[in-house]
């Protein structure tokens, strides 16, 4: 210890560890935007955004390419329900934004909670149909003779394989009365 | 330094002596004794805790208060207890330790003190706000500390940013001291142990404190200016919360024990008058204990789910943790292998630290494993696990520090009878209180809730009974220091027969100004 050199080298040291204070102060901030590119690149968080952004804003449009996208329907017999796409197939652009819907009635006497599962052939086809709103994403409860309308919003990415010209979107509609969670379908069990 | 010397520049008389003090033993005591305080304090609020939970159903208190006192406690004993105690004890002892006349930026060091009971009176008043003081768990998740937070949370969020002011004030002192003040001689290799911790300490605290000053400035944004860094609604992630939290909040755990392992690797050499075993070890095991603290924060959050390569991460950096702690725990049993061991309170506090303080280990490494951590997360398994590590951990290593240097702070003995007293209380109060709740967890009791199933009515009471046990023995504590601040059997300067260091080899009491020359090198203890 030298008096006089000491107070020096303590406001060398206090100068340095400020610094690494204001560093450390800023890099809590730095974390915020780090922890959003973080989970962007890794796709976890379930965080949409980025590209049906994108599609939205009409970014990806790709003019040049034309693909068919066929609609189907299924349900399992015991069902009974009427399910039906309300076009049978479309013209799209790659990045284009599109809407149909399918028409679906309970022609039974009970209260009916259906689920439909989405399945897209080719396979290859599938990571590049992006669903952004899909009656699929939830339960449809009928009342007895109830008809509805049930959207579908979707695009198809332009990053598709250029071999793939058409491809179909098939729905199977599943009775899930007994399953449902659905607090009316829960009232009538 | 000469009686003449000390008469000149001793202590002012009065309330202004502790205002406007700079000395580094003045502040060391106002540490230590606001740590006390606040120490009371928030056992007070653990006994309103487990006076609720001594049985099931709702007795005492409603649940949002229930909810204040679990949050009020957590934050009065992190941040007014164990951290202040630390810092204390850096003040005392580690000018003595080193040869250096004083802390290197005394007037700082008065200010990053007084700073802190009007952190504590702001945090504490919010209890008496409209709609009650923080209810949201000390780690304040959001958004239940932003949206659904009561109004008082502003003044919760300042009373943060002064303790953090405070710390990182705190912290530059003990670097710029231990870096420019060390007496000729006295090379970073012959530094004692406490010294080395605290340096290590000081610097995870100027690494994380200013996060954690940036977490809330988030939540005050976020609260008052329409910012959205914690809510989904807005683009924000609740998630973000938890991992800037957690950045500070793992390493802050370090925080509170390295000093410990400082103050243990002290004492027990002293009472098995033996050199301490594996010093370099020691002081490599600290430092990579530092480091892994900085990787492992998610192990907190295995829950918010996480991809399997992040659990897999997060799972063997925090098993890695255990191999440095296990070096320390190896040498200090073996510091005391064949040594000439006797058992005066601060040795019995010391090996009662290194026992439980393992089992605290022990059950944190079941923690780390991922798949049972989804089985033990929130539930009273947690609670028991960081209690271990830190009451018998943390808590017992600063009453082992006090009973050890008690004698070289007043200049008298204390009582050896209420010492051991006091230990043994503590000790079957402590295990009473924390064991029971390792089974409480693994049977699937959830922390943090005023009332439980009936199932775990037993195991209950006993932790009840226990607790206030532990409690009410801490009074022994207060009345044996004061017995030896009043007077006793004068303690020599060396006090205990196998005590090494520097600052045996001052007058007990240690005088008001110490090595305003450099001791000589030859004192300086070959570690």
């Amino acid at each position: 210890m030298n008096k006089d050199v000491a107070p020096l080298n303590n406001k060398k040291v206090v100068r340095k560890l400020l610094l690494a204070v204001v560093g450390m102060f800023a890099f809590g901030f730095a974390l915020v935007p780090l922890y959003d590119v973080i989970c962007d690149l890794t796709g976890l968080n379930g965080k949409t955004g980025g590209r049906v952004a994108e599609a939205e804003a009409g970014l990806l449009l790709d003019e040049q390419r034309q693909i068919t996208v066929q609609f189907m329907a299924h349900h399992s017999a015991e069902m009974g329900w009427v399910f039906e796409p309300s076009v049978a197939q479309i013209s799209v652009k790659p990045g284009e934004v599109n809407v149909v819907s399918y028409r679906v009635t309970n022609p039974r006497t009970t209260v009916m909670v259906g689920q439909a599962i989405p399945s897209v052939a080719p396979n290859a086809a599938a990571a590049h149909l992006n669903k952004i709103e899909c009656f699929c994403f939830e339960e449809q409860l009928l009342q007895p003779g109830e008809s509805a309308d049930m959207p579908i919003r979707f695009f198809v990415d332009p990053e598709i394989p250029a071999s793939i010209t058409k491809l179909t979107l098939s729905y199977t509609l599943y009775d899930i009365t007994e399953k449902s969670k659905n607090a009316q379908a829960v009232a009538i069990r | 330094m000469s009686a003449a010397h000390d008469h000149h520049h001793g202590p002012a008389k009065g309330l202004s002596r502790w205002l406007y003090t700079t000395n580094h033993k003045d502040i060391g005591s106002l540490y230590l004794w606001f740590s006390f305080a606040m120490f009371l304090l928030g056992g007070t609020f653990a006994l309103v805790i487990r006076a609720e939970l001594f049985q099931p159903g709702l007795q005492f208190v409603e649940p949002n208060f229930f909810n204040q006192m679990t949050t009020m406690h957590g934050l009065v004993m992190v941040f007014g207890a164990v951290m202040p105690a630390f810092v204390g004890l850096a003040n005392w002892m580690i000018p003595l330790m080193i040869g250096a006349p004083d802390m290197a930026l005394p007037r700082m060091n008065n200010w990053s003190f007084w700073i802190l009971p009007f952190a504590f009176a702001l945090m504490v008043s919010t209890m008496f706000m409209e709609g009650g003081g923080p209810n949201f768990g000390w780690t304040f998740y959001a958004p239940l500390s932003t949206t659904y937070a009561p109004p008082s949370t502003t003044f919760f969020i300042f009373a943060v940013h002064i303790m953090g002011a405070s710390s990182i004030m705190g912290s530059i002192n003990v670097i710029a001291t231990i870096l420019n003040m060390r007496a000729p001689g006295m090379t970073l290799m012959k530094m004692p142990l406490f010294v080395w911790t605290w340096l290590i300490t000081a610097y995870l605290l100027i690494a994380v404190m200013p996060v954690l000053a940036g977490v809330v400035t988030m939540m005050l944004f976020d609260i008052h200016f329409g910012t959205s860094f914690f809510n989904a609604a807005g683009g924000g992630d609740p998630v973000l919360f938890q991992h800037l939290f957690w950045f500070f909040g793992h390493p802050e755990v370090y925080i509170m024990i390295l000093p410990a392992f400082g103050v243990v690797s002290a004492i027990i050499p002293t009472f098995a008058r033996k050199r301490l075993f594996g010093y370099d070890s020691m002081v490599y095991a600290t430092a990579s204990i530092a480091f892994l603290s900085f990787i492992v924060w998610a192990h907190h959050m295995f829950t918010v789910g996480m991809p399997l390569a992040g659990q897999l991460f997060f799972m063997y950096a925090t098993m890695l943790i255990a191999v440095p702690t296990g070096v320390k725990v190896f040498n200090w049993v073996a510091t005391m292998f064949r040594g000439a061991m006797t058992f005066e309170t601060p040795m019995l506090f010391a090996i009662a630290f290194v026992v439980l303080f393992t089992m605290g280990g022990f059950t944190g490494v079941m923690l780390a494993i991922t798949p049972v951590d989804f089985q033990y997360h929130d539930t009273y398994f947690v609670v028991a696990h960081f209690h271990y590590v830190l009451v018998p951990g943390a808590v017992f290593s600063i009453m082992a520090a006090t009973y050890y240097w008690l004698p070289k702070w007043t200049g008298y003995m204390y009582d050896e009878t209420l010492g051991k007293l006091h230990f043994w209380l503590s000790f079957i109060g402590v295990n009473l209180l924390f064991f029971p709740q390792h089974f409480l967890g693994l049977a699937g009791m959830p922390r943090r809730i005023p009332d439980y199933a009936l199932q775990f009515a037993n195991f209950n009471w006993i932790s009840s009974v226990g607790g206030f046990l532990f409690g009410f023995s801490q009074l022994i504590l207060l009345f044996v220091v004061i017995k030896c601040v009043k007077g006793g059997k004068k303690a020599t300067d060396q006090v205990w027969e196998g005590a090494q260091g520097l600052e045996w080899t001052v007058p007990s009491p240690a005088p008001y100004h110490t090595f305003e020359t450099p001791p000589d090198p030859k004192l300086i203890h070959a570690q």
